[in-house]
């Protein structure tokens, strides 16, 4: 039912300066599938020109809430209004034709079009004999770029362009095509602190010209920094609106229902004999690149060390070659002075090494297996699961009623798919999968990605538990803030390569500096002088003190390797 | 490397009630709804009554009359299809007219007998769907199994109870090499399982045929491709004695399918194997070798695909000929995708085929409807289990449809909102 987007001519383009506003209401909103509620009677306005955050958890029904909007979803109940008239969108076409403009989480372009052919799309006009008319697009496109300082070439590949800029086209995909109302679904999951903070100025800018912009999110500092108004969603209802002065604290506790305690106690890390060694370690990618390249560090027991960058810098590969999954591989993985390198996932595993992937629903769970299947999915040929060739289905239901008990997996019964399980409580069953046995090295990529705040609390306690424990720990995590949470030492990666390795309390600024590729000492000098130039907005201090300790580390580790070499 | 945009299957917290995009169109067409499977026969049947019908000469008369007296039409339509459909039943079920009881009951042996080889080499396919292969090859592994099996069943002289047992062991292994040696390349090289069993299908059919010209397979006397026939002690004892066809084999697939149902839901190996055919990936990461499961999976598949040529040469044909398969490692595949590779619902799925193929004699006999026919229903049965949104909206069961519907009335152009 999608209706071709009718290309605006030129009249339209010169009417598009003279700000048109558009006030956007949504009114008693409900959305059944089958007996599940996504969406109760959610009532929302987005005054014209205001930044409206969304905020709630992830399953809370923010998204199917925009999808009804963007006309992928028909409402079960309640109507849209626009400008007080009601309307129906029978698919995202209509929704566009009204002025409203999407840009996914995941962005929808075409990797090896230009930007201009990805921004024609679906609207192009012709010359004559049938030629793709792209002038009239790259014009627009030039445009909007210089009105809003986007610094985006029409004739670039889409592919070359880093991924703070492919965002910038997906807006301007949605600005050419005449939106009114901007709806950014989770935008800055995929950017770098600065790219982020170059996003929310470019969400400014567009509100002072007039757009209005639904921010779905659920990081609370970006949400305090650029809303005008906070609807807070909770399982598929307006819990309330809040103003962006309210603390954070607050704005958490509304969005999950109950007190959270945002800061984690943790104490002090006691680290003992560094167990777990990588040397000079290189993986190789079909394509031939140095996914991970040259890398060595090391994690003593009792210790976190995070691995912070930002998403494809080689740290799927990193981890995936720890565990036995990379094929060319080359350096060294010790683990208690055993190589690791060359055996098989299983033997890695049965050594004692906890691992919890990065995409739970791709690499960790198998979502049409059982709950308690999928609790013993790398023990299922043990003891007590199994003797000989035969499983043991009362032993797997046991455990899987033990473990669900201490992980708190919120489900009727161990027998239920896990697919049917939320985020939050898909990633409670892989950490109690991974947690329930003695291990020597506990790997966790992105451990609450797609994870509900409530839970983030309980998973991150649980790390903290096994590290407390005297087990070597390594996080991966996209997430400043996680990183900065859980660390006792943050290594950074940036195309395959350790930028360097900082002590934790090290400042978001430098941090976020290292993840764009500076090294540690760079990066410090960088913020020094920015924070001259211009003072902080926030008491948050760039941590001075520990630089020395830090490259000094960054320094030796680079040093191995070139020894080595 | 280059940060680039997540792929959109990279997260698939999908959406309540949204499209899992992660399953494929197979493996929605091989684990389908139940209520769709048993929609999707009866829906077949009645399509097959009106082609019945259709060709029906009483039919063809009376509708050249339709205008003036449209009963008749209807009446021979109905009559057409029910009688055709009455003789399909007696020739599969129950025959009233049949000599005493046990005149009575041959149609329902000779139903199981022609189920039998449907039903292993279904469970054959349907073993191997659950891993996540696809199986074309069951008509090659049978093919495979035929020629061992009557080898050793002809050509060994053996002892009463060995020589059968060999026969079964030649037969199984066969089919298992058949249909391993494709686990191997699908395992060592990536090659694609469905191209691979379709070629290896071709090999064995000429194979066989070389081989039927060979005097080691040659009857003596023979120029027709026919071989020797197996010695009494290689062949399956007949369960009822020699009024019915029906053999041992029949009691060995019950077996073999209480054998694949406990492999698949109680055992370490069919863990391994749901695992690999459900999520590959999670398989790998949770340190599950996955090519050997590829492996084992095909060699058994092949085993089983094996007992159904074992069942054809030592139970209802004796000899071995080019047409040793029938196309029973084809229809294996319907029967797999019928009973939505489950066990006992691929046996139920080899128990209809089997009907319908018993019943399809009769039928043409009592009312001279084609046996073609019965195909045609066949594919029709495919057709609406690979197409379950068209069985749900022919049956008012699509959900959507209602909300659609609702959403119509309050359809005003977006176009006055959007040009305020």
């Amino acid at each position: 039912m999608l209706r071709p987007y009718v290309p605006s001519g030129p009249r339209d383009s010169d009417t598009s300066r003279l700000v048109r506003v558009l006030k956007l209401e949504l009114k008693g909103i409900t959305k059944r599938f089958g007996s599940l509620v996504a969406n109760d009677h959610i009532d929302v306005v987005v005054e014209p020109g205001q930044i409206h955050c969304l905020l709630g958890e992830n399953g809370a029904g923010k998204s199917t809430l925009m999808n009804v909007l963007y006309g992928l979803y028909e409402p079960t109940e309640g109507e849209i209004l626009v400008d007080g008239k009601p309307v129906t969108f029978r698919g995202p076409g209509d929704a566009m034709a009204a002025g409203i403009g999407m840009v996914h989480q995941h962005f929808m372009l075409i990797p090896v079009f230009t930007v201009a052919e990805n921004v024609a799309l679906g609207a192009e006009t012709t010359k004559a004999g049938g030629f793709l008319n792209l002038d009239d697009t790259r014009r627009k496109i030039k445009e909007i770029s210089d009105r809003y300082g986007f610094d985006v070439d029409p004739d670039a590949l889409i592919e070359d362009l880093p991924v703070g800029v492919q965002q910038r086209v997906e807006i301007i995909k949605a600005l050419v095509r005449d939106a009114k109302v901007l709806i950014l679904d989770e935008p800055t999951a995929v950017l770098t602190p600065q790219d982020t903070e170059e996003l929310l100025d470019i969400m400014r800018q567009l509100k002072s010209h007039g757009t209005s912009i639904v921010f779905i999110s659920h990081k609370l500092r970006e949400v305090k920094a650029v809303s005008d108004t906070i609807t807070v969603i909770r399982r598929g209802k307006v819990v309330g609106t809040a103003s962006p002065s309210s603390s954070t604290t607050e704005l958490a506790s509304m969005m999950v229902g109950r007190a959270v305690n945002l800061t984690l106690d943790k104490a002090p890390a006691n680290p003992q004999e560094r167990t777990f060694q990588v040397k000079d370690l290189t993986v190789i990618a079909p394509s031939g690149q140095h996914v991970v390249d040259n890398i060595s560090f090391d994690i003593a027991r009792g210790e976190i060390l995070a691995i912070a960058g930002v998403q494809g810098n080689g740290q799927t590969e990193l981890t995936e070659a720890i565990l036995g999954l990379q094929d060319r591989v080359h350096g060294s993985i010790l683990l208690d002075d055993e190589e690791l390198v060359g055996r098989s996932v299983k033997d890695v595993l049965n050594a004692g090494v906890g691992f919890v992937p990065e995409d739970r629903s791709l690499d960790g769970l198998i979502g049409t297996f059982s709950i308690a299947e999928n609790l013993i999915l790398d023990r299922y040929d043990q003891a007590p699961f199994a003797s000989g060739i035969s499983m043991n289905p009362a032993k797997v239901l046991e455990n899987a009623k033990t473990r669900i008990d201490e992980f708190d997996v919120r489900t009727p019964s161990g027998s239920l798919a896990a697919g049917t399980l939320s985020g939050g409580n898909q990633q409670k069953v892989v950490m109690a999968r991974e947690l329930s046995r003695p291990l020597r090295l506990f790997i966790a990529s992105q451990p609450t990605r797609g994870v509900d705040v409530g839970s983030i609390e309980f998973l991150h306690k649980r790390i903290v538990a096994e590290r407390d424990h005297g087990t070597p720990v390594m996080i991966v995590s996209t997430e400043l803030d996680e990183v900065m949470e859980l660390a006792d030492r943050i290594a950074v990666l940036y195309k395959g390569k350790l930028v360097g390795i900082v002590p934790a309390g090290t400042g978001r600024d430098v941090l976020g500096l290292m993840m764009a590729g500076l090294s540690p000492e760079s990066a410090h000098a960088d913020t020094a002088t920015k924070n001259q130039a211009t003072t902080p907005a926030d008491g948050r201090a760039t941590a001075a003190r520990p630089v020395q300790e830090s490259t000094s580390g960054a320094a030796g580790a680079n040093a191995v390797g070139e020894n080595n070499d | 490397m280059q940060p680039s945009a997540v792929p959109a299957t990279a997260q698939s917290g999908s959406l309540p009630g949204g499209p899992d995009e992660s399953e494929s169109l197979l493996r929605r067409i091989f684990t389908g709804n139940g209520i769709v499977t048993i929609l999707a026969v009866l829906l077949a049947l009645i399509l097959g009554g009106l082609l019945i019908a259709m060709t029906d000469k009483v039919v063809a008369s009376t509708a050249g009359y339709l205008f003036a007296r449209p009963g008749d039409f209807f009446a021979a339509v109905w009559s057409a299809a029910t009688s055709s459909y009455v003789a399909l039943f007696q020739g599969a079920i129950f025959n009233p007219r049949g000599t005493g009881v046990a005149g009575q009951f041959a149609p329902l042996m000779e139903t199981l007998t022609i189920a039998t080889p449907l039903i292993t080499a279904g469970l054959g396919v349907a073993l191997a769907f659950r891993a996540g292969l696809f199986n074309i090859g069951a008509q090659g592994q049978i093919i495979m199994a035929g020629i061992l099996a009557s080898w050793v069943g002809f050509a060994l002289h053996l002892p009463i109870g060995l020589h059968l047992l060999l026969v079964l062991v030649a037969g199984v292994i066969g089919g298992a090499v058949w249909g391993g040696i494709v686990g191997v390349l699908k395992a060592r090289t990536g090659a694609h399982e469905v191209i691979v069993t379709i070629m290896f299908n071709y090999i064995a059919l000429y194979f066989l045929r070389y081989l039927l010209d060979t005097k080691l397979f040659q009857r003596p006397g023979e120029t027709t491709p026919i071989s020797p026939i197996l010695d009494p002690s290689a062949v399956y004892p007949l369960l009822f004695g020699s009024q019915y066809r029906l053999h041992l084999g029949f009691l060995l697939a019950i077996a073999a399918t209480v054998f694949v149902s406990w492999l698949l839901n109680r055992s370490t190996i069919g863990f391994e194997f749901r695992a690999v055919g459900a999520n590959p990936k999670a398989a790998l990461t949770a340190g599950i070798n996955v090519p050997r499961a590829t492996v084992l999976v095909m060699t058994i598949a092949g085993g089983l695909a094996g007992l159904a040529g074992v069942a054809q040469v030592a139970g209802t044909e004796k000899v071995l000929t080019d047409g040793v398969a029938a196309t029973y490692g084809f229809d294996a595949i319907t029967v797999a995708l019928l009973g939505r590779s489950s066990p006992w619902g691929t046996f139920a799925a080899g128990l209809l085929f089997g009907a319908f193929r018993a019943g399809a004699v009769q039928m043409q006999i009592q009312t001279g409807t084609p046996i073609d026919i019965v195909l045609v229903v066949q594919s029709l049965i495919v057709l609406f289990i690979a197409a379950p949104p068209l069985v749900r909206a022919i049956f008012g069961l699509n959900p959507r449809k209602k909300q659609a519907a609702t959403a119509g009335k309050t359809k005003q152009a977006v176009t006055t909102g959007g040009a305020a």
